[in-house]
């Protein structure tokens, strides 16, 4: 019963994304940006359906299992402030210039605000190495689910090849307006079934105080913060959500509205979203310790699934299954298409492959791109040991540290590409530096104070940045006139 | 009161509801109000601040110049 249903879903899925290809009109910008003419409602629910990846759901609920409601301060509350914040600040001015110049890609505004090639190649290289990790988890997440709903009838690997293979139909086929459509649709399924499953659990556990009444008897430590966290890892967690500056799919996805206005209501109610889509996540992780106490923290990521699994029946399971399948494929498919994009546009017609291949063939190298860096990603999912949480810890550290860049081109006439290459290569040594560092050592911070590696990193990469530019010529008068062209434009 | 000082009056409202993200004070309060333990009940309410900050911001502070065509600011 719960595989028919989540096969029905899928099917519907593909049918959204196919059935928006009626719409297509042929056309490149068409295709990666949907013609960038979506309205305020889609532009609201796919971005937040891209934002919120598997991490909202299995990881969060996992990791509130392991150290109780303060995973909700750490990430969503901060998140709420900071990501619409971003918004504000650099999102809309980056749709401005997008849309002025006609850019498609991260890559195409840093090579040209600061004149570099080699900048831009660099900047590739980075973005992918840190998208990998990404997409690794919504694939390590439906796998997960695929195999507890199924009491283990069907591997964990197989589950994460069905996702892949309908994620890559609808996206090659549908292009930008059947990922924004599948995402809206499949936001709504996880908003809605998410507070469903909160709902069933409770009713099920005789309610929400005789529930938190009997946590609160049990593991009283899950309910407060002191011994689960520092209070200095709250803080430079607040550094985390700036990665949404830097995504580079939540790019392309703000290419996508069709007016600035557009980003008004996304930026309004963003934070409601995230509250009402985490508060059912970190209860049910904290809830979860009732029926499943003593799970190794490498298996709590799955307690979500064992939760509905439990209490739910075969119908309703599979829908709230569902659910948990959309959060993974939404923010699959606008990585894959942000790869694509990025490949198509930032290697292949921009090194002038374009001009010797014809249009098919320069598709086909970006979707075989795509395909390769999938089998690469699925090969990894079925070696990793790391919890999704922490996967998406330090993808979302990554792309933190690369913020500076956002900001010093978009507000610093007097930013270089000397700088931005500090920048770069000051994020990518000490990125992996704290990596290897870190091995598996749950919640690890620099000298076990609570500073997390990304306060670090991002600072330095500040540093780099300033002293970069400082240092070295600043881009030719025409180049800022470009991007700075009113009187009163950011210095 | 102007436009510029509207802005700068939301930029450190901003500022501010940052500073009260970190609710020290709740850090060991393991009592539930609402059926929620008070340190998710804050940070609950904290989202909905923020949901009103970013709604006086676009409606008061928005910055001009981004559509094509506009006087750049």
């Amino acid at each position: 019963m719960i595989l028919g249903v989540l096969a029905a879903y899928l099917v519907v899925v593909l049918v959204i994304g196919l059935w928006s290809h009626k719409l297509f009109r042929g056309t490149g910008e068409d295709f990666f940006v949907a013609s960038r003419g979506l309205g305020p409602f889609v532009l609201l629910m796919s971005l937040f359906g891209t934002h919120m990846t598997a991490f909202t759901l299995l990881g969060a609920s996992g990791e509130a299992y392991v150290r109780g409601i303060g995973v909700f301060a750490l990430m969503a509350s901060s998140s709420a402030l900071v990501v619409p914040a971003v918004f504000y600040f650099v999102g809309i001015r980056l749709w401005s210039l997008g849309r002025r110049h006609g850019y498609l890609t991260q890559v195409q505004f840093f090579r040209e605000r600061w004149e570099s090639d080699t900048l831009g190649l660099v900047l590739f290289v980075v973005l992918v190495g840190l998208l990998v990790p990404y997409v690794l988890i919504g694939m390590l997440a439906g796998g997960i689910t695929v195999f507890q709903v199924t009491n283990g009838a069907v591997p964990e690997w197989a589950g994460n090849l069905v996702i892949c293979a309908v994620v890559l139909i609808y996206v090659l086929y549908g292009g930008m307006r059947g990922t924004a459509w599948v995402n809206t649709f499949q936001t709504l399924v996880f908003m809605v079934f998410g507070a469903a499953t909160l709902v069933v659990v409770v009713h099920r556990l005789g309610g929400l105080d005789a529930a938190m009444a009997r946590v609160a008897a049990a593991r009283p430590d899950l309910l407060v913060r002191e011994g689960n966290m520092q209070p200095l890892e709250l803080l430079t967690y607040l550094c985390i959500p700036l990665s949404a500056g830097m995504f580079p799919h939540l790019f392309i996805h703000w290419l996508t509205a069709e007016r600035a206005a557009h980003f008004r209501a996304t930026i309004a109610l963003y934070p409601l979203c995230i509250a009402f889509v985490w508060v059912p996540s970190v209860l049910l992780g904290v809830l979860s310790v009732l029926d499943f106490p003593g799970l190794p923290p490498a298996a709590a990521s799955a307690v979500l699934v064992r939760m509905i699994s439990l209490h739910a029946p075969a119908f309703l399971a599979g829908l709230l299954a569902a659910g948990i399948f959309s959060t993974c494929m939404n923010s699959l498919d606008s990585q894959i298409l942000a790869l694509g994009t990025m490949f198509t546009h930032d290697i292949v017609g921009h090194y002038g492959l374009r001009r010797r291949l014809s249009e098919r063939q320069a598709l086909l190298i970006g979707r075989s791109f795509v395909f390769g860096l999938l089998l690469v990603t699925f090969v990894l999912s079925l070696v990793t040991t790391r919890s999704i949480f922490r996967l998406g810890i330090w993808t979302f550290t990554g792309f933190a540290a690369l913020f500076p860049l956002a900001v010093a081109a978009l507000y610093w006439r007097r930013s270089t590409k000397v700088g931005a290459f500090a920048s770069v290569m000051t994020v990518a040594g000490l990125w992996t530096w704290f990596f290897v560092m870190s091995g598996d050592r749950p919640g690890y911070t620099l000298g076990e104070t609570g500073i997390m590696p990304v306060a670090v990193i991002l600072l330095a990469s500040t540093v780099a940045m300033v002293a970069g530019s400082l240092l070295s010529q600043p881009p030719s008068p025409a180049t800022l006139a470009r991007f700075f062209p009113g009187p009163r434009s950011p210095r | 009161m102007s436009r510029r000082a509207t802005r700068l009056l939301l930029y450190a409202s901003l500022a501010a509801l940052a500073v009260l993200h970190h609710d020290l004070w709740l850090w060991s309060d393991g009592r539930v109000i609402l059926g929620l333990p008070v340190g998710l009940l804050y940070h609950v309410g904290f989202c909905l601040a923020a949901a009103v900050l970013m709604l006086l911001l676009v409606r008061f502070a928005w910055p001009e110049g981004l559509e094509a065509g506009e006087d750049p600011r």
